[in-house]
């Protein structure tokens, strides 16, 4: 199990309306540092809706996204920044962002946030070695001089590339996918899809890694792999996962933390353990109204 | 086969009856076309006559053209198909590796191969018409290539970044007096700032939309050339423009021009062949600077931009920068050739920049293949070629009567052209991506797998 670190993200009272529909009606949650915080909940309770707030591709209609960088004593830094209506605070001992403030671009680029979606979205026509080099675009941006120096042939470039393509080989490597790097990643079969997606979200070097259903359409063999994957990810580099998942083999074997969505409206929030026994947890995943659970349980021999 | 005669017989009735249905189909369709005709009398009535002897011999020959067909070319693409496909055969790799530099080595050597085939006088021609023209829609071929392949965004008014440096050289060269080798980057740099006040708009439009809108901006350009009199001329156009000088020497006949300095029988080809020469080396610049750009960040950043640009904003990359740097280095290279264009005619009008242009200069991209700059080059000296190459077509008078003239039906054959490419390769000549980097080896991508763009 992950420790029980600091608090990485701060999702506060956040709230989205799309129209007259309120997909997400004053959630407030958060994950710490070195933990694999799960985001569950039915179908349509608005999981992927947090995640496209946290991510920048929805901009919040309220509510505060606060991350932080750096040392825990950051967070002192919030409400200046808040007030002082910017995107970002730099501080002597890190950094603070407000991720509803930022657009998507940004939070990956700035706050270091990366994503995966619950559709792939892989570049199929690029090989799976070009998928992770377009990861690492902005730093190879700044290494081409912004594309001028790199089209005269200056050699800081030829050096960066060699060096993203060295760490693009080395997460290959860790997701199996080595021999393949020259294949064009739509070729790829699914499971090899989703763990490349993984990869290619890991060569932006975020703090924050969110999945969107990384297990959806593997077999048994290949979620535990994923497992596997996602465990290394958080104990070799201390990088935090927020993730939505259906699965719940891959939701209690490997979340430090859960949070539990029903309508737009968070229902529960805390240890797997806590989570998997609790009432309106069961009566939410059943369809029932709390009062019915141990009708419905005592029907289907529960 | 054992019943090889009898299957004969089955064909031919076969074919017999698919070459009756096509004769009645054609029937049918051209009995109002072709079978009746009207014509004004003396009382100025209009009268209908018929013309049974052409449609039956166009309907003849339409069925016995498809009767061959059945006959003959069917049975053998039914054998083709049950063949398994060969793998490709180890000349067509050699070709493939030597093919660029030989292309490279001809080109440059192209104006001296026909100095000496036709002579100094006959040789203009060739070098101009054939030469000059195509490496100025090869460039902008290519160049419109960075946009519409590598990109993804399908841009219908490239001709008006043409029109801007056409119009920069022009009218900066005969306002100051500024020589070409200054105007030709100045021209790049205006084109390329109009690319990016155009991207500026319609970087949230997609698809259909942006052809629409860039399309709509094509024409805003040639009518305000049109319209704004007291700048460009109007329709008159511009004359007289400053011609390129060979580094300060003048290609005219006096005493201090280039045929005299270099102590050479005046000829305009020197002039010519100095131009060839020049969008020569533009061209290259172009094809060199893209095959630069699809390595580094940029370039691929167009390219993951074309085949998923969800995926790129979620990777941290700004999508409208990249956007906007497709547009503004697809004008640039549209810039440099503009002021080439203008300088080598010493005229120019809002005739040279109607839609058709863009049109033919995003068909040859097509045609080429997306993204391939060898499918581009190809495409452009087929279609560009193509076109010229029916100006020389005068034994066609001897056949079909003098007043007969090939280039009127350059638009039907274009036509043509473009439905059976569309039919054998439908994602151009050359359709599968070379990968910009490799671990082990460089594999082709086949085009099922890459992305159109959305516009």
């Amino acid at each position: 199990m992950g420790g029980n670190g600091d608090i990485l993200l701060k999702v506060e009272h956040l709230r989205m309306r799309f129209g007259g529909l309120v997909a997400i009606d004053d959630v407030s949650f958060e994950a710490r540092q070195g933990d694999i915080t799960a985001l569950i909940g039915p179908n349509g309770a608005g999981k992927t809706t947090v995640f496209n707030c946290i991510t920048g591709f929805y901009k919040p209609s309220g509510g505060r996204l606060g991350l932080r960088h750096g040392a825990a004593t950051a967070w002192d830094g919030l409400e200046t920044l808040t007030d002082n209506g910017k995107r970002s605070l730099a501080r002597a001992d890190g950094a603070l962002y407000l991720l509803e403030r930022m657009p998507d671009y940004l939070v990956t680029q700035q706050a270091r946030v990366a994503r995966t979606f619950q559709n792939i979205r892989l570049f199929p026509g690029m090989t799976v070695l070009e998928n992770l080099l377009v990861a690492q675009h902005n730093r190879l941006m700044l290494a081409s001089g912004y594309t001028l120096l790199g089209v005269l042939g200056f050699p800081s470039y030829a050096k960066a590339e060699r060096a993203a393509i060295e760490n693009a080989r080395q997460w290959l490597d860790r997701v199996g996918l080595l021999a393949r790097a020259d294949d064009p990643a739509g070729d790829l079969p699914y499971g090899a899809q989703r763990r490349l997606e993984i990869a290619r979200a890991m060569c932006t070097e975020p703090v924050l890694l969110c999945l969107d259903e990384p297990a959806a359409g593997l077999n048994p063999r290949e979620s535990a792999e994923l497992n596997a994957l996602l465990l290394s990810i958080r104990d070799a580099h201390g990088i935090s996962i927020l993730l939505i998942e259906h699965d719940m083999s891959v939701v209690m074997e490997i979340s430090d933390h859960v949070v539990v969505l029903d309508y737009g409206v968070k229902i529960a929030d805390g240890a797997p353990d806590a989570v998997r026994n609790d009432e309106k947890v069961i009566a939410a995943y059943l369809g029932v109204a709390d009062e019915d659970v141990e009708k419905v349980e005592a029907e289907v021999g529960l | 086969m054992a019943n090889g005669p009898q299957s004969r017989t089955v064909d031919v009735a076969r074919a017999l009856r698919d070459a009756g249905l096509t004769a009645l189909i054609a029937f049918g369709l051209f009995l109002p076309l072709i079978g009746f005709q009207t014509v004004q009398d003396v009382s100025n009535t209009l009268i209908l006559r018929t013309r049974w002897p052409l449609l039956v011999s166009v309907v003849a020959v339409i069925a016995i053209a498809r009767f061959l067909y059945a006959l003959l070319v069917v049975p053998r693409l039914k054998e083709r198909a049950l063949k398994p496909a060969a793998a490709p055969a180890p000349w067509r790799a050699a070709v493939g590796k030597w093919f660029v530099p030989f292309a490279i080595g001809f080109v440059v050597v192209y104006p001296v191969i026909v100095v000496f085939a036709s002579g100094l006088g006959g040789a203009v021609k060739w070098i101009d018409n054939f030469g000059i023209q195509i490496l100025i829609y090869i460039m902008l071929g290519w160049g419109l290539n960075i946009v519409v392949g590598l990109a993804g965004l399908l841009d219908l008014g490239y001709v008006a970044f043409y029109a801007v440096g056409s119009y920069s050289y022009a009218l900066l060269a005969k306002a100051f007096g500024l020589s070409f080798w200054i105007l030709l980057p100045l021209a790049g740099c205006l084109a390329s700032f109009w690319g990016i006040l155009l991207g500026f708009p319609v970087l949230r439009l997609r698809g259909d939309y942006l052809a629409i809108v860039t399309l709509a901006f094509g024409e805003i350009v040639r009518l305000v050339l049109i319209n704004f009199v007291d700048l460009t001329n109007g329709y008159a156009g511009i004359t007289s423009i400053p011609r390129p000088t060979f580094f300060g020497i003048p290609f005219n006949a006096d005493d201090d021009g280039f045929a005299a300095v270099f102590h050479l029988e005046f000829s305009p080809i020197y002039r010519t062949i100095f131009l060839y020469y020049v969008i020569l080396a533009l061209a290259l610049l172009t094809a060199c600077v893209t095959v630069r750009l699809r390595r580094l960040p940029v370039g691929r950043a167009w390219e993951a931009l074309r085949e998923d640009e969800i995926a790129c904003r979620s990777l941290g990359i700004n999508t409208t920068n990249t956007k906007l740097t497709a547009f503004a280095m697809g004008a640039m290279f549209a810039g440099f050739a503009g002021s080439f264009f203008a300088a080598r005619q010493g005229f120019i009008s809002p005739d040279s920049f109607t839609f058709l242009e863009s049109a033919s200069i995003l068909s040859i991209v097509v045609l080429g293949g997306m993204g391939s700059q060898i499918g581009v080059a190809i495409a452009a000296i087929v279609m560009i070629g193509g076109t010229e190459i029916m100006r020389e077509l005068d034994f066609l008078k001897q056949i079909f009567g003098q007043t007969f003239d090939p280039t009127q039906y350059r638009m039907l054959l274009f036509g043509f052209a473009m439905v059976l490419i569309m039919i054998w390769r439908p994602r151009g000549l050359i359709s599968t991506r070379t990968p910009s980097v490799f671990l082990k080896e460089r594999k082709v991508i086949s085009s099922d797998l890459v992305g159109q763009g959305h516009g």
